[in-house]
C-alpha cells in the first residue's frame, strides 16, 4: 500500500480536493461581483464605440452623447447564445431616443490566451464604429498593445461587409486592412479573425432582428 | 532539544534586507521590472505575494512531515496556485481597474521563485512560527523593493508619487522634465541595476567596516 500509486500521492489528492473545494466557494462568492465589474465595464465603452456615429440632437447640432448607457438596450441573437447592445442616445426629450448603433461581443484565442473585444457598428451594421480589447492575457510589451488607441483606433469607419485584412506594412488608403503590431502578428491577426467572426454573425441575423422590433 | 534551523526572529530580519528576495537573492525579477511603473501597482502586487507567501508557508510548514521527496515540488505548486486564484479573484471583485493594469503578472505569481524557494528552504523543514515570520521577512522585503523601484520610476517618469503629482502636473510647462524612458522597460533595468548595485556596494562597505573593527 505504501508503495502504491494510491500511497504516494494520497496527499496531493487530498489537497486537490480541499483546494478545489475552497476555490469552488470562492467562484461563488466572487464570481457575480466580477460578472458585475465586466459588465459595467462594458457598459462604460458603449459610448466610446458608436462616438463617430452621426448623432444630432432636435435642433440639428451635434449631440452630447449622454444617457447613452441608461438607454441601450440588451438583444439577444443567434437563438440566445449572444447577445448586441442596441445603443441610444437618450435626449432631453423622451420621444427622441436616437437609435445610433450597434455593440456586439467577439471573442477567440489569440497567441497567449482567449482575446474579448466589443464592436462598435452602425445602424445598418455596414460601418466598424469602433473596436476595443476587453480581455487579454497577450505577451506584455509585445501582444497587449492590441489595447493602445493606436491600433484599436484602425478599424474605426472600415467596411463591416468585408472582411477586415490584416498586414505588416501600413495598409493602403481606402482598403479595408489594418496594420499589424510589428512583433505581435499572430496578436493582431487574432483580433481581425474574432472581429470578422463576430460582425459576421452579427450581419446574418440583423435582418430577424430588424423584422422583431417591426 | 537540536535546533532546527534559524529562530522565527532571525528568520524575519533576514528577509527584509541581508537576504532580501529581490536585490540579494535576485528572484521575482520579472514583476519587479514589469510592475514598478507606479507604486500603486507594486503595493499592490506586493500585498498579493505576501498574501500567497504567508498561506503558502503555513500550509507547507503544516503537512511538511507527510511530504514525499519527489512530490513536494507539486505540492508546493499546488499550494501556491490555488493562494494566487484566491488573490486574482479578490483583486477582480474589489480592485477591477488594478486587476486589469496587473493583468497576467497576478496569474504569474504562480512561477513566481520567492514563493517556492521560501516553502523549499524555510517552511517545509521549520515549524509554523518560523514558517510565518520568514514569509512576513520575506514579504517585507520584496515590498521594499519593490516600492523601491516603483518610487525612482514613478517620481522621474511621471513627477508623482503614489499618483499624487509632485514635480509637475499633466499637461504643464514642468512636463518638459518627464524622464519618460522610466515608464518604459529599459527604465525598469536602469533603476533595477542602480539600485542592485547600491545594496551591494552598502553590503561591501558593512562587511570592510566589520572587519576593519575586527583587527
Amino acid at each position: 500500500m505504501k508503495n502504491s500509486s494510491l500511497g504516494q500521492a494520497w496527499l496531493v489528492l487530498l489537497l486537490s480536493l480541499a483546494f478545489g473545494a475552497a476555490l469552488a466557494g470562492v467562484q461563488v462568492g466572487w464570481g457575480p461581483i466580477i460578472e458585475q465589474n465586466k459588465r459595467n465595464k462594458t457598459y462604460d465603452q458603449i459610448p466610446r464605440l458608436v462616438h463617430d456615429v452621426e448623432a444630432v440632437d432636435l435642433t440639428g447640432k451635434p449631440a452630447k452623447l449622454s444617457g447613452v448607457k441608461e438607454a441601450t438596450e440588451e438583444v439577444p441573437y443567434d437563438d440566445g447564445k449572444s447577445v448586441a447592445f442596441k445603443v441610444f442616445w437618450q435626449g432631453k426629450d423622451p420621444a427622441g431616443k436616437v437609435h445610433l448603433g450597434w455593440v456586439i461581443k467577439g471573442k477567440g484565442n489569440g497567441y497567449a490566451d482567449v482575446i474579448e473585444v466589443l464592436i462598435g457598428l452602425d445602424r445598418k451594421a455596414e460601418r466598424i464604429t469602433g473596436m476595443t480589447v476587453l480581455f487579454n492575457n497577450e505577451t506584455p510589451g509585445l501582444g497587449n498593445k492590441i489595447t493602445t488607441e493606436k491600433f484599436q483606433g484602425q478599424f474605426r469607419g472600415l467596411d463591416a461587409a468585408k472582411p477586415v485584412g490584416c498586414e505588416k506594412s501600413a495598409p493602403a488608403p481606402g482598403a479595408n486592412r489594418i496594420q499589424a503590431i510589428s512583433g505581435a502578428t499572430i496578436s493582431s491577426e487574432s483580433v481581425c479573425n474574432i472581429v470578422n467572426q463576430a460582425v459576421a454573425g452579427f450581419r446574418a441575423q440583423l435582418p430577424a432582428l430588424n423584422k422583431k422590433d417591426h | 532539544m537540536a535546533k532546527d534551523g534559524p529562530t522565527p526572529l532571525e528568520r524575519f530580519l533576514r528577509g527584509i534586507i541581508p537576504e532580501n528576495p529581490v536585490f540579494r537573492q535576485v528572484l521575482g525579477t520579472c514583476p519587479t521590472l514589469a510592475i514598478t511603473g507606479t507604486v500603486r501597482q507594486a503595493i499592490t502586487m506586493s500585498a498579493a505575494v505576501m498574501f500567497v507567501l504567508i498561506c503558502a508557508n503555513l500550509i507547507t510548514s503544516m503537512i511538511r512531515n507527510l511530504l514525499k521527496p519527489h512530490l513536494r515540488i507539486l505540492v508546493f505548486t499546488l499550494t501556491i496556485a490555488a493562494f494566487v486564484t484566491i488573490a486574482d479573484k479578490f483583486l477582480a471583485a474589489f480592485v477591477p481597474d488594478m486587476s486589469e493594469k496587473l493583468g497576467p503578472y497576478i496569474p504569474l505569481i504562480v512561477v513566481n521563485c520567492i514563493i517556492i524557494c521560501r516553502c523549499e528552504v524555510c517552511a517545509s523543514k521549520q515549524g509554523l512560527a518560523a514558517s510565518a515570520a520568514d514569509a512576513v521577512g520575506q514579504g517585507l522585503g520584496n515590498t521594499l523593493a519593490l516600492v523601491a523601484m516603483a518610487t525612482v520610476r514613478e517620481l522621474l517618469g511621471s513627477g508623482s508619487w503614489f499618483d499624487i503629482p509632485l514635480f509637475w502636473k499633466e499637461g504643464t510647462a514642468g512636463e518638459q522634465f518627464r524622464w519618460s524612458i522610466m515608464n518604459q522597460p529599459p527604465g525598469a533595468f536602469i533603476t533595477f541595476g542602480l539600485l542592485l548595485g547600491a545594496v551591494v556596494w552598502i553590503d561591501q562597505l558593512h562587511q570592510k567596516r566589520a572587519a576593519a573593527a575586527k583587527r
